[in-house]
This record gives C-alpha cells, structure tokens and sequence, in this order.
C-alpha cells in the first residue's frame, strides 16, 4: 500500500544524485531495508518500474539489502535476533532492548 | 561492470517526511498546541476514547484531525460534540505523513491547547511516520490478544502512553496480562500503560492527569 509513495521518493532521490553528479543513467540503486520498517521489497519492485519510466532511473535495477533487527541484551549487551513471543537473552537471563538496527530505511547509493 | 560509477547516498527515504513533520511540530509549538498522534489497530477505540478524553479536559481546547480511509462518521460524531474537528481523506493511504498534516494544521486555525491526530487504523506503518506530533498514544485492547507488543513491536516501542482499552470485556476474554506487560515493558521502560474502557468509562482521568502534566 504505502509503497507507492515510498518507490516514488527513493526515484526522486536517486534522480536528484543523478543530475547532480551529471549522470543520464542510473544502473543499479542500492537500498537498505530493515525488516522493521514494514516495507515489502516485491511491492518496492513491481512499483519501480512503472514510476521510474521516462525518468534517469529507468531499467535500473533495485538491489535491496535487508537488515534483521537485533536487540541488545541490557545485562551482558550481546546483540540478538529475538525469537518468536519472547524478548530473552539467549546466551544470560537479560532481557534484550529494541536497538536502530532493523528499522534502517535508506538509499546507501546509487550506480551510475 | 567495472565502469560502473558509484554515488554515495546514505539518505534516509523518510528524511523529506521528517524535515516536514519537525516544521510542523514547531509551528504548532509556537502556537502553544501540544498535538498527539493517536495510533490503534482498526475498530480498538480511537474514536471512542478521544471522546471520553475530550470530555475530561475542562478548559483546555481540544482540536481534532481524524484520518480516515473513506468515510466521515468520526469527524461527525465530534462535531456534534462541538469539537473543531476535520476529516482527511487519505483515499486508501495506511497512514498519514506530515504533507497531508501540514494542510490541515493550516486549515483548523488553531491556537492554545491539545490536538489529537486520529491516525488510520494499522498497528505497522503509522509508528514510522513522524507528522509532527509531540507524543504517540497507542491504543490497544484486551480483545486484540496479550502477544501484540511481541508482534507489533515497533508500535509499542514508540508509544509515549498505551491505553489497553475495553477493559470491561475482561471477565470474556482470556487477556494474559502480565504476559502482555512483559512485552510492552521489554520494548519501552518508561510509558505509562492505562487500563481504560470506553464502556465502563474507566481509567480516563488518569489519561487526562497525564496530558495535563504534558501541557503544564
Ligand atoms: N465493550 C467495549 N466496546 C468498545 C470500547 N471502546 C470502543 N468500543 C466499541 O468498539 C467499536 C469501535 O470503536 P471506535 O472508537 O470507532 O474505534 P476506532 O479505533 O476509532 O475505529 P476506526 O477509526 O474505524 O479504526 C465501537 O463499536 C465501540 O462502541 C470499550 O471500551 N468496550
Ligand atoms: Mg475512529
Ligand atoms: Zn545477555
């Protein structure tokens, strides 16, 4: 759903780093994508195409990294992937603590 | 390929969203608004509790922004109440974002006291969106299940105040409570989690005890 307006503001991005840096054609844009941030990366695609016609992102291709999100133990601070309905630490009894890492949402670069 | 030149980036896709949503937030500072984004899942009371809040605030104004998917019965019902109320249409949107707050801050004049954005029902995607609020409120209820901070955790980690709400359905339900605050307190140390209900009434005065210490 909100993807539609996602796809067009990472076009626009790479379009203004294209003419800035005086490139016609965008190759490959790279794109982090925590799993956190709800985004589906097929919807991203399937966008892509359609609102990138005409523009200097046309045919580029979308490479997305996806970032697990990790928590941090709050007694021994070993970062975790949390398992389903719970928040333990799995190496001490902490508990972990939501971290930035997984709800990163951003365009690392473009190729051109 | 080996010609290919890179361009550094390393910008946020919702730094645009954020840059407008920090300007309003001081807009609305100025104008001395403390504005509360006001987030739920479809059906978990937003509505209803705006209304008990609203009814509790005495004399402080309260202004309402009510998105909506599609149709304006919430807007109306607050009307009715005499709260300056406006509708936006998202037409289909999953939440709001600052461009769409930023023309109805405008339009509802506003000035001195307590503006609610009733955000569009989703527990995902309106905890990402900053519009310019200077708290989230998560509305969660006893009938949605105790797992949810563990399935939503974003929006519990966000929230600034969590009401559980129809509290009154509790003797129904199988609500495993302390399973649900050890999620929502895995996630976020500090908010205040209420037990309401929109039915009983209860619970609302010290929804409003909270608010008032944020203005004062
Ligand atoms: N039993 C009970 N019912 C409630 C309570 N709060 C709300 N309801 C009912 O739940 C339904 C949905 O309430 P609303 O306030 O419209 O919920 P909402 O979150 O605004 O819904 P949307 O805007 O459509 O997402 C209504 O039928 C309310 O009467 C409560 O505390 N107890
Ligand atoms: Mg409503
Ligand atoms: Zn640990």
């Amino acid at each position: 759903m909100h993807e539609y307006p996602i796809t067009r503001r990472i076009i626009e991005i790479a379009q203004e780093f294209a003419i800035k840096n005086e490139a016609d054609k965008v190759k490959v844009i790279n794109l982090v994508v925590g799993d956190y941030s709800g985004y589906v990366a097929s919807s991203i695609e399937l966008y892509f195409d359609i609102i990138a016609e005409g523009s200097r992102c046309e045919h580029a291709r979308l490479n997305i990294e996806r970032v697990k999100p990790l928590l941090k133990c709050s007694l021994c601070e070993e970062y975790f992937e949390r398992k389903p309905y719970s928040f333990s630490c799995p190496s001490c009894t902490g508990e972990g603590r939501p971290t930035e890492i997984g709800q990163e949402f951003y365009i690392r670069s473009i190729e051109v | 390929m080996s010609e290919n030149k890179e361009i550094t980036i390393m910008q946020s896709v919702y730094a645009k969203n954020d840059e407008v949503a920090a300007q309003i937030n001081k807009e609305l500072t100025t104008k001395n608004i403390f504005a509360i984004n006001v987030m739920g899942a479809p059906g978990a009371g937003k509505t209803t509790s705006l209304i008990q809040i609203i009814k509790r605030l005495g004399e402080v104004t309260p202004y309402v922004i009510e998105g909506d998917i599609e149709a304006d019965f919430d807007t109306k019902t607050l009307q009715g109440l005499g709260v300056k109320a406006i509708q936006i249409n998202t037409g289909g949107a999953c939440h709001l974002d600052s461009p769409l707050i930023g023309n109805a801050v405008e339009e509802l004049k506003l000035s001195d006291g307590v503006l609610f954005i009733e955000n569009i029902g989703n527990l995902v995607c309106p905890a990402e969106f900053m519009i310019g609020e200077h708290a989230k409120m998560l509305i969660s209820t006893v009938t949605e299940g105790s797992d949810k901070p563990y399935k939503y955790p974003l929006a519990f980690e966000k929230a600034d105040i969590i009401l559980l709400n129809k509290c009154d359905l509790l003797p129904y339900i199988e609500f495993d409570e302390e399973f649900f605050m050890k999620g929502v307190r895995a996630l976020n140390k500090t908010a205040p989690v209420i037990k309401v209900s929109g039915k009983t009434e209860e619970g609302f005065d010290e929804v409003i005890t909270w608010i008032k210490g944020k203005i004062n």
